[in-house]
């Protein structure tokens, strides 16, 4: 009976080309108040592109969007701007927090439209009507307090809480949960819920297909830009959208046993990362081993990796090859620890710069002959990285800012196969990156380590770490809770590791 | 050197008004001496670009030439040191208030404007102190040191022109930075912490040695070139010699093609901007207008040629995104 409610947003046809790439085409959907609509679809697949064209950041080439009017007449709109989607009642939370953190919430919630006597802020009001919307999303936090004090989760709500203030009927949420605890995740999708009763329609994107299936009324399946399926509830399981959002079936694992006879490559002797003054850690890594850092946000796993890669500075020891490292990360790279960070645009990538300044930039200082860099062999070096990574496209002089994420993280990861690093730490090694190329950076780590490295990398999504490592260290408040071989592992060890439980239990009770 | 295109258009501009509507421009004793200046603010104009390139900026530099450029005479005449040891001490005086200024900056994190901006203010007031604000000069004696600025080398074939000496050490600084940057590891790498800080330090980078060791470099050439130039002028006035200095290196820099974010270099662009801005100082004055206009008019350029930088910069990469065509580098 889905029928029965209001259509508030139609659209219809709609398409979008940047610099001639289809980035979306002919995307037929209803918004209806009081329902929930799910878009999931992997990355690239046009879901951000979507999200955006509905909240007026980006206007679509084609097709054309309707909006219902107070009688519920749906009526041809062109939202130009956010401000447009806003008078058409239309708000988006994006992905990444936009507050001002020197705001207190009130302010957040009103900035831009702060109410105002004779010229002065209405202080005493704007915080009352705040209180309002704070209730709504069920955040029971002082209007006064400042955003930058609040946790994420928090600073979501007042985001919603935002969006809410502006009397939209419809709410868009782009991966709401993405940087959430899995107990802050539960209740934000009660709050959707509730926001649904209240008749609100809600859309948003979302890589957990668990939580999709939890409240989701309606899915909306993209694959490279176009539409492959609208499934409402009870008629879709999970792995019929997964088929849908893949068109193919997904790689098998690639984790295999330890060889115990290894040579100990990477050992490291608790361990305590100045960020955080917790449990020490310790544990080794042989050659030819994968470990994955499983553990929730905050779990102190990139901590622990940019301690060991000497980028931050810690207690402890760190030893390659049986020998101790210690210094920064000039240093550590030379003794072959080599780090994937977490967030490549800041941390691992010169965007203005070429694919080959990229690529070249470790291995330059390999092979200088009295420091000076080896052009010509450097010429050989990119042209064979690029081909190893398959980076698409294959043309060295291209400004890697143009390219996509997947292509974007193998410029970072080719550097450092470029070096042959004793040690690979990667940071979430395929965060935004696409099926495609998550399979193809996958098969290359899993190259590097049977040549002999220790790769330890750190992943949120237990798919990842359950496909790719050979053994799982589950961290906890900063250390190591507890240990997985690879056939012994599976979501629910891990979740209860993660999440506190204690080892032997854990063991017993989901091997 | 595609950077550099639009310096070197602009100084081909000033120079053909110069020669139309400059009375003597093209003497050979203003073309004479117009070099050496040129190659004087080049030597500064590198050095700034060098801390330039890291994302970081120089506002010592005068200072530093006003305290090189006083001590050489004073301690050679005043305290008859030989040239053989104020040469040396004067050099190292300079690169240790370079380290001071990359410790500074790198290792307690300091915000370089604010540590050059002291800088600034402190070693021309120790100039000041130690000379107690006397006009410090060789007194006609040190003809044979101060010739390392003052040769002159006649070109076979040219009468009224002779290149000046300190076109020299410019041409062969400007060359080693220019290979610098092309051919070194640490070339590279400076360009990369320009770049991106934090990725160049994730990549291995050593980027507090490299980013001090260009305020070393910076004030170093700041030093060597306040000695040239007191070897030129003869004598100064601590009061006032070097003041501004830092901003015609500066300018001279960004016109040239370096950006103030970092990252960004050219060697040819840097020399051409230093020299650009002295044919301007030059042409304001002989084709009439007031000198006091100087600032005003170098201001003026300095504008325009930074706006018009930033819009076809904007243009290409719109045009790049309308036909989606492959950027190069």
């Amino acid at each position: 009976m889905p029928d029965e409610k209001p259509v508030l947003l139609r659209v219809r046809g709609v398409g979008r080309r940047y610099a001639g790439v289809t980035a979306l085409a002919g995307i037929d959907a209803d918004v209806r108040g009081g329902e929930v609509l799910a878009i999931v679809g992997e990355n690239g697949a046009g879901k951000s592109t979507l999200l955006k064209i509905l909240s007026g950041v980006v206007q679509p080439s084609d097709g054309s969007l309707e909006v219902a009017d107070a009688s519920g007449a749906l009526r041809a709109v062109e939202l130009d701007g956010v401000r447009g989607a806003t008078k058409a009642g239309i708000a988006l939370v994006h992905q990444e927090l936009n507050l001002a953190e020197n705001l207190d919430v009130a302010g957040s919630i009103y900035l831009g439209r702060e109410p105002s006597r004779l010229g002065w802020m209405d202080t005493r009001r704007m915080r009352r009507e705040a209180r309002r919307w704070l209730d709504l999303v069920g955040l029971d936090v002082d209007p006064s307090t400042p955003c930058g004090s609040l946790p994420i989760a928090q600073r979501q709500l007042v985001e919603i809480a935002k969006a809410l203030s502006t009397e939209s009927r419809i709410l868009i949420l782009d991966e709401p949960t993405s940087s959430l605890t899995h107990r802050e995740a539960d209740r934000l999708l009660e709050i959707m819920s509730a926001l649904r009763a209240r008749g609100v329609a809600v859309v948003f994107v979302s890589h957990h297909l668990d939580e999709v299936m939890r409240i989701a009324d309606r899915v909306v399946v993209l694959r490279d830009g176009r539409k492959t399926g609208e499934l409402a509830r009870g008629e879709y399981d999970r792995a019929m959208v997964e088929r849908l959002m893949v068109g193919r079936d997904i790689a098998p694992s690639m984790r295999r046993a330890a060889n115990g006879a290894a040579p100990v490559r990477l050992r490291v002797e608790g361990l305590v990362s100045a960020h955080r003054r917790r449990a020490p850690m310790s544990f080794e890594v042989r050659a030819g081993e994968i470990v994955g850092l499983a553990g929730l946000v905050g779990a102190g796993r990139t901590e622990a990796l940019e301690a060991i890669a000497g980028v931050s500075p810690h207690g402890g020891r760190v030893l390659v090859d049986g020998l101790e490292v210690t210094g920064g990360s000039s240093v550590r790279v030379r003794r072959g620890i080599a780090i994937v960070p977490e967030d490549r645009a800041r941390n691992g990538l010169f965007l203005e710069d070429a694919v080959s300044v990229n690529m070249s930039l470790a291995w330059v200082d390999r092979s200088s002959r009295a420091r000076l860099v080896d052009r010509r062999g450097e010429r050989g070096l990119v042209a064979r990285m690029i081909d190893r990574m398959q980076l698409r496209p294959p043309h060295p002089a291209r400004r890697v800012q143009t390219l996509s994420g997947g292509n974007q993280q193998k410029s970072v990861i080719g550097r450092w196969l470029a070096i042959d690093p004793a040690v690979l730490l990667l940071d979430e090694p395929t965060r935004g990156v696409d099926v495609g190329a998550r399979a193809e950076i996958h098969a290359e780590v899993r190259r590097l380590a049977d040549a002999g490295s220790a790769v330890v990398f750190a992943s949120s999504e237990l798919e990842e770490v359950l496909l790719l490592a050979d053994r799982i260290l589950v961290m906890h408040e900063g250390t190591v809770a507890g240990e997985l071989a690879a056939h012994e592992a599976s979501e629910v060890a891990i979740m209860h590791l993660a999440t506190g439980g204690s080892a032997a239990h854990g063991a017993k009770e989901h091997a | 050197m595609k950077k550099a295109l639009g310096i070197i258009g602009i100084f081909a501009a000033i120079f053909i008004v110069a020669c139309i509507f400059g009375e003597n421009f093209l003497t050979g004793i203003n073309l004479m001496q117009l070099t050496q200046r040129a190659a004087l603010y080049s030597i500064l104009a590198l050095g700034a670009s060098l801390v330039i390139v890291t994302g970081g900026i120089d506002l010592s530099i005068g200072s530093v030439v006003c305290l090189a450029g006083i001590m050489t005479p004073w301690l050679l005449v005043e305290h008859e040191w030989a040239p053989a040891q104020v040469i040396p001490t004067v050099l190292l005086m300079s690169a240790f208030i370079g380290l001071c200024h990359g410790l500074l900056v790198t290792r307690l994190r300091l915000q370089p404007f604010l540590v050059t901006l002291c800088g600034l203010l402190l070693y021309r007031g120790i100039a000041r102190w130690m000379t107690g604000d006397q006009t410090q000069g060789f007194m006609g004696e040190f003809g044979e040191v101060r010739a390392i600025a003052l040769t002159k080398f006649a070109i076979p074939g040219i009468e009224n022109y002779r290149i000046p000496s300190t076109v020299i050490p410019m041409i062969v600084l400007a060359v080693l930075i220019g290979l610098f940057f092309s051919r070194t590891v640490w070339g590279r790498w400076l360009l990369a912490t320009g770049r991106n800080e934090s990725a160049a330090r994730y990549s291995g980078v050593p980027t507090a040695w490299l980013v001090t060791m260009s305020y070393v470099a910076c004030s170093l050439l700041a030093g060597f070139g306040g000695m040239l130039f007191i070897f030129d002028i003869g004598s100064a006035q601590p009061s006032d010699f070097g003041n501004f200095y830092e901003l015609y290196a500066i300018a001279a820099a960004v016109l040239g093609g370096c950006s103030l974010r970092g990252g960004e270099i050219s060697v040819i662009g840097v020399v051409v901007g230093a020299a650009t801005l002295q044919v301007l100082r030059n042409t304001i004055i002989l084709v009439g207008l007031s000198s006091q206009l100087e600032f005003a008019v170098i201001g003026a350029v300095l504008l325009v040629g930074v706006a018009a930088d930033e819009l076809i910069r904007r243009f290409n990469a719109r045009r790049l995104e309308r036909t989606g065509a492959a950027a190069s580098a």
